[in-house]
């Protein structure tokens, strides 16, 4: 029984193996690429893994045009959305979580409906209602779009980690003599500092991969944020200089991955239902 | 959706009335307290307001004009009453993108649910150091941006020196060298699915196999002992506590894929794009603002979030009455 156990779980460990290379490769392929010299990404057949790993493609895709710019417009736009957001989806967090009040419930389906929203379908009254405005082609116009998004997700969350800190811990602070709003800064907010931090970075996740409202709403190239400046790598034919695409690819991963794997303890199932995905 | 009626409402008031009534006297300090939420929700709302909620105002009132790149410029468009809507109704590209759209969403969820569900129950069978490799794995690919993905898609994808055109060749799957996987809107929709797919299937993994730790061990065991076979024991133990997970999960997979646009915009790319390749939310792009037909790109807007309402009237109502129990 024992002897057949071990063997079955040789047998699934096996399949996992198999499936982990399945599923990590596109990751592995895309920065194996990025460092393999043009020779080798050429060949009809392909290099596993380079002996001869080069950095040209980095330096070829940093120094294409517009890198930078994208790279800067994508950090003041996600700086931006993220510290306003945080600020106001903390309040309205406070509000769900430690009151009770008249219209509570409509502001929960508001802040669970728009997330449902499919985006496709926001292209045209947004890009209308802010040309009205002036607002095309300006940063400042896709920042506050991004904050109609960020909020909502911003403020459920915030709301499960205040929650989750005991009414007693309040409570204490304000029989010492603390006023309410002295509770809510000495004792509330470095014990909701760390779900400020991990629901900071999925913002940033959101923000920073966000496309479609980037490439209607930004027609300069000068103000096009990192993905549309990567989706615009390879221009309309696909005669493609592959190493400078994966390198460009990595570069733009690679802040999203390392904040990924600094959160990935956090994924809950409250934090991530309707948050951060593709 | 009316919040009409608060669950625990009555449990809520019978509180009230069991709590001495102590008579206070009107101060400064107990408005600031009973108006408090509604100040503290207000920065919010007041951004969604201006940011959403007019631009949706402004939408409904835009599909009843001829609205087009003179109109956007006068900013002001004329009335055609329910044209825009009777030209999206009467034209075929449209019922097609919607039948597509409805195919492609169910083939999605499916894949995303099924293959999701059984790596899942893997992560249950397999030594720790092998799930942790695989959770790794899973975390690198639902942290790739999907902008990032589609590239690294179609240099995997790529005619002349694509990888999978070589794995599978030497595979011995069948003769790939040199195959065109963009070469016919079934094969564009197929490489799309993999890449939807492959990028969520980790957050359903994360998921269910969360609440599958929830399932106690006895339980499966005395099952097994019973003599129930794997699937028996996965259908009438397991399920039913994981079931809620599931429909949580499916439903917002459908909405998800229902509404997909990058994907399928930048991996079949604009150059290929037409009606036989379509998705919802591409046909909508391409009849609004690439023609800029903003008034009929507004009617089909107005559609497409209709139908997607529908959709998630169960997640919004699921997720209301979660949030309600709280506080």
């Amino acid at each position: 029984m024992r002897a057949r156990r071990r063997r079955s779980r040789l047998v699934w460990d096996a399949i996992g193996l198999l499936l982990f290379l399945v599923i990590a490769f596109p990751v592995y392929w895309m920065i194996a690429s990025a460092f393999k010299p043009d020779d080798e990404l050429n060949g009809l057949t392909p290099t596993w893994f380079s002996l001869h790993p080069t950095l040209s493609h980095f330096r070829d895709a940093i120094n294409k045009p517009f890198f930078w710019d994208g790279v800067k417009n994508s950090l003041i736009v996600v700086s931006v959305t993220v510290a306003l957001s945080m600020v106001l989806a903390f309040l309205a967090a406070v509000a769900l979580a430690k009151f009770r009040f008249t219209g509570r419930k409509a502001f929960i389906v508001l802040i669970i409906g728009i997330q449902m929203l499919p985006q496709a379908g926001l292209i045209i009254p947004l890009y209308v209602v802010l040309a009205r405005y002036h607002q095309v082609n300006a940063l400042s116009g896709v920042i506050v779009t991004y904050m109609t998004f960020v909020l909502p997700f911003s403020v459920w969350v915030l709301r499960g980690f205040l929650l989750g800190i005991p009414k007693e811990l309040e409570e204490a602070a304000m029989v010492d003599g603390s006023s309410r709003l002295g509770a809510f800064s000495r004792i509330l907010l470095p014990l909701v500092a760390p779900g400020l931090v991990a629901t900071s970075i999925f913002a940033f996740i959101t923000t920073w991969n966000e496309y479609i409202f980037a490439r209607v709403l930004l027609n300069d190239q000068s103000k096009q944020t990192a993905t549309v400046w990567l989706s615009y790598f390879y221009g309309t034919s696909r005669n493609t200089d592959w190493g400078g695409l994966m390198a460009g690819s990595t570069l733009i991963a690679i802040p999203v991955i390392v904040f990924f794997l600094i959160v990935q303890r956090k994924i809950g199932f409250g934090l991530t239902a309707g948050a951060v995905r593709g | 959706m009316t919040s009409s009626e608060i669950p625990g409402g009555t449990a809520y008031a019978a509180e009230a009335a069991i709590r001495p009534r102590r008579r206070r006297p009107f101060t400064f300090a107990r408005l600031l307290r009973a108006s408090a939420p509604y100040l503290l929700i207000l920065p919010v709302v007041a951004v969604i307001a201006a940011i959403l909620g007019y631009p949706l105002y402004y939408l409904a009132r835009l599909s009843f004009q001829k609205y087009g790149l003179f109109e956007l410029i006068a900013h002001h468009g004329t009335s055609v009453g329910w044209a825009n809507y009777s030209s999206v109704l009467h034209d075929h590209v449209f019922w097609q993108v919607l039948v597509r759209t409805i195919v492609f969403t169910i083939a999605n969820v499916a894949l995303t649910i099924g293959i999701g569900t059984l790596l899942a129950l893997l992560l249950t069978k397999v030594s720790s150091v092998v799930r942790i490799l695989l959770t790794a794995g899973l975390v690198l690919a639902w942290s790739m941006p999907p902008v990032v993905a589609v590239q690294v898609w179609v240099w995997m994808t790529n005619t002349e020196n694509g990888v999978l055109n070589y794995a599978l060749t030497n595979l011995h799957v069948g003769d790939y060298a040199q195959h065109d996987w963009y070469a016919s809107s079934f094969s564009q929709l197929s490489l799309t699915t993999s890449l939807v797919v492959w990028g969520a299937i980790p957050f359903v993994v994360v998921t269910v196999y969360a609440g599958l730790s929830q399932v106690s061990h006895e339980l499966v065991e005395a099952a097994e002992i019973d003599g129930a076979r794997a699937w028996r024991v996965f259908k009438d133990v397991t399920f039913p506590i994981v079931k809620p997970i599931f429909l949580i999960l499916t439903s917002l997979s459908i909405i998800w894929d229902f509404g997909v646009f990058t994907q399928p915009f930048l991996l079949i790319d604009q150059t290929r794009i037409n009606a036989s390749n379509e998705l919802m939310g591409i046909y909508l792009y391409e009849e609004g603002y690439v023609k800029t037909d903003f008034g009929r790109g507004a009617a089909i807007s107005i559609l497409m979030l209709l139908i997607v309402s529908v959709l998630s009237i169960f997640y919004v109502r699921k997720m209301v009455r979660t949030g309600d129990e709280a506080a």
